[in-house]
């Protein structure tokens, strides 16, 4: 089953064309990886699977709701994790994932949504300070957390180890690891190959707005004679 | 050199932008305004005198001289009647054309000058506004009756030398020969014995409190409102909450609903404090206007406290529309300046100046500010201007909607996130603005 459908996704902005015309597939349960340079449109991507920004032509159907003509759907069904996020400062972590709980039940499934995050933030006594006193990996840590909660189907991770240290990344991709297991399925965007390979059943390269190559790990590093995803990368973005 | 043009080119593209040129501009255009009115206020202060003369002592020696003086002084008579009927007339043709005042002479004037008691001329003031300035109107009526009092004065003297009955006189008498007693006209109103500065003060103290009031919330809140818009974007929170299953249109209600409860709590507080301030005031004020009817009824400070809180919804639709352009916390302190400009204006301007006393085109302007309806509210409901009151609520209803669809419209679009869309950057505006 189709967790998500790309048909011919274009975006552009005026003249400038962000991404131009993309199509793959996402199954339900698969995590999958998109990589690529700066400014190759994965987080445009991203965002307009999240509702955030318009599509210029094409459609995607994440679990055959389309983002164009059935945002409010998508918006149930998905959770997004933008890159270099943060959470309300003035809360404290515990009231931060109280409030998002609120968009999406009631009542004691509420309290059992907000001790989930809790546990999955696993930031001890800390869950009561104030985020303002954070550190990046503690907000990263809340905010995964804020993510994966609500129990969504559909995860849509934007580079979302960027700037952790090792410890803090490893523990923040054992998580995804963990919600994979779980049956969500994630779409990811990393310029870390090794999480890449790590976390992904399969990938897309994107460059310069267009999909360069598509595969498991294995069948990339087979088709480009390469060591490592890392290769892989380098020789199609640079073929 | 080169590269110091690259460098002055560099900075003039970083300095230029419309968040900083549209202040000056502002600030420019409210420069010429205030130039402009009191230009006006300085041209009526040169005015020659226009009255109505209601001659109750017609064919007296005193009273031929205050015609003359009038006449010297190329005062416009708009009418002239001898009768105590044609007070009412004379005070209904100084309304109908807008002139300064009625002067009333006493029946027995220049009899009672001669047997050496005072003359009696009744002014009524023809009060055309409650601004500051409104009552500057006054002076050159005031010159020609300073006039009329030093010829009656010159004439009185010459009068005695020539009897020999100057020793025999008192000189007060001489030197102040008239007893002026002052009649305020306002709208339908006659105020007896009150001056028009003294209805002016009066009525700043209760018309000043309500648009400072309105311009503190205003400016203070559209700071709040932006920078947290700023922050947000900063943060990309915003971004988290509008993946959240949520309309667009419950997220900006939330926002504007939020923002008006804190705008009107800064209200209720700044309120509280001046009404202990105004009340210090009032205690000591010369003149109550209370007995006149000007003064506020319990539906009428229901309607200003609706007008207040629907200028604060306007002011933070605004604020939302603007604060959807701010990329970062920095951006947005500067978008908070054209917001407290359009406070300040109207807040200025009728500090000064009655509204209906304006010109048209300045009246129009400041229609168009939303701020400026609470701000005249409490005058026009106390001079009965309910076709300001019921348009003011009417437009400031349509704004507010027009403010929420437009910020709705935002919060749908990329604008949101991606700031004004290459589009419009590589257009001619964009590069008459250069939009970066």
């Amino acid at each position: 089953m189709d967790a998500l459908v790309v048909r011919d996704f274009r975006k552009s902005y005026g003249k400038h064309v962000g991404v131009d015309g993309i199509s793959f597939n996402v199954k339900h349960g698969e995590v999958f990886g998109l990589i690529g340079p700066n400014g190759a449109g994965k987080t445009t991507t991203l965002r307009v699977l999240s509702t955030l920004l318009t599509v210029s032509s094409g459609d995607m159907l994440v679990y055959g709701r389309s983002v164009v003509k059935e945002p409010k759907e998508v918006r149930k069904i998905i959770s997004y994790l933008p890159e270099d996020a943060g959470a309300y400062k003035h809360l404290s972590g515990r009231q931060y994932l109280d409030f998002i709980s609120r968009f999406f039940t009631a009542g004691d499934d509420r309290e059992r949504m907000v001790e989930r995050g809790v546990a999955i933030a696993d930031l001890g006594e800390r869950i009561d300070s104030k985020v303002d006193t954070y550190s990046k990996g503690m907000t990263r840590r809340l905010l995964i957390a804020r993510a994966i909660m609500t129990r969504p189907k559909f995860a849509i991770l934007d580079e979302v180890t960027s700037g952790l240290d090792v410890i803090n990344a490893a523990e923040i991709r054992n998580i995804i690891k963990d919600m994979a297991k779980d049956g969500v399925t994630i779409l990811l965007s990393s310029h870390n190959m090794f999480e890449v390979e790590y976390l992904c059943d399969r990938i897309a390269l994107i460059d310069k707005g267009r999909i360069v190559a598509e595969g498991t790990p294995n069948e990339l590093k087979r088709r480009y004679g390469a060591a490592n995803v890392e290769e892989v990368f380098t020789k199609a973005v640079t073929s | 050199m080169s590269h110091l043009l690259t460098l002055i080119k560099k900075e003039l593209r970083e300095l230029l932008t419309p968040a900083t040129v549209l202040p000056i501009v502002l600030l420019a255009l409210l420069f010429a305004s205030m130039g402009g009115l009191t230009g006006s206020l300085e041209e009526s202060v040169a005015a020659e005198p226009e009255i109505a003369i209601v001659n109750l002592d017609e064919g007296g020696n005193y009273s031929a001289l205050v015609l003359d003086v009038a006449g010297q002084l190329n005062a416009t008579v708009v009418f002239y009647g001898n009768q105590s009927g044609d007070v009412d007339d004379a005070i209904a043709k100084v309304k109908d054309e807008g002139a300064m005042a009625v002067l009333v002479i006493g029946s027995e004037h220049s009899a009672s000058i001669e047997k050496g008691g005072h003359g009696s001329i009744t002014v009524y003031w023809n009060m055309k506004g409650t601004g500051l300035m409104s009552s500057i109107s006054t002076t050159p009526v005031e010159l020609l009756l300073a006039v009329v009092e030093r010829e009656t004065t010159h004439a009185l003297i010459q009068s005695l030398i020539e009897d020999g009955e100057l020793d025999e006189r008192d000189p007060r008498n001489i030197t102040a020969p008239i007893s002026y007693s002052s009649n305020t006209l306002l709208g339908d109103i006659v105020m007896e014995d009150i001056r028009p500065e003294q209805v002016s003060s009066f009525m700043m103290t209760q018309n000043f409190l309500m648009p400072l009031l309105i311009m503190i919330v205003i400016v203070m809140l559209g700071g709040i409102i932006i920078s947290s818009m700023g922050q947000e974007k900063e943060n990309k929170t915003l971004e988290t909450l509008l993946t959240l299953p949520v309309n667009r249109t419950t997220i900006v209600s939330g926002k504007l609903l939020g923002s008006a409860i804190v705008g009107l709590l800064f209200a209720g507080i700044y309120m509280l404090g001046m009404s202990y301030y105004m009340e210090g005031l009032t205690a000591t004020a010369p003149v109550d206007l209370g007995e006149y009817g000007l003064e506020l009824s319990t539906l009428d400070l229901a309607i200003v406290g609706l007008m207040t809180a629907l200028a604060i919804l306007c002011a933070l639709g605004i604020c939302m529309i603007f604060g959807a352009f701010a990329k970062n916390y920095k951006a947005a302190q500067s978008l908070t300046i054209p917001i407290s400009f359009l406070a300040v204006i109207p807040f200025f301007v009728v500090l000064f100046a009655d509204f209906k006393s304006l010109p048209a085109l300045v009246q129009a302007v400041l229609f168009i500010i939303p701020f400026t309806h609470p701000m005249i509210a409490m005058d026009n409901l106390m001079m009965g201007h309910m076709d300001l009151v019921y348009s003011g609520i009417a437009y400031l209803v349509l704004f507010t909607l027009a403010t929420i669809m437009v910020t709705v419209r935002l919060y749908k679009s990329d604008i949101l996130l991606t700031g004004l869309g290459t589009t419009l950057k590589s257009g001619p505006l964009g590069k008459l603005l250069r939009l970066r």
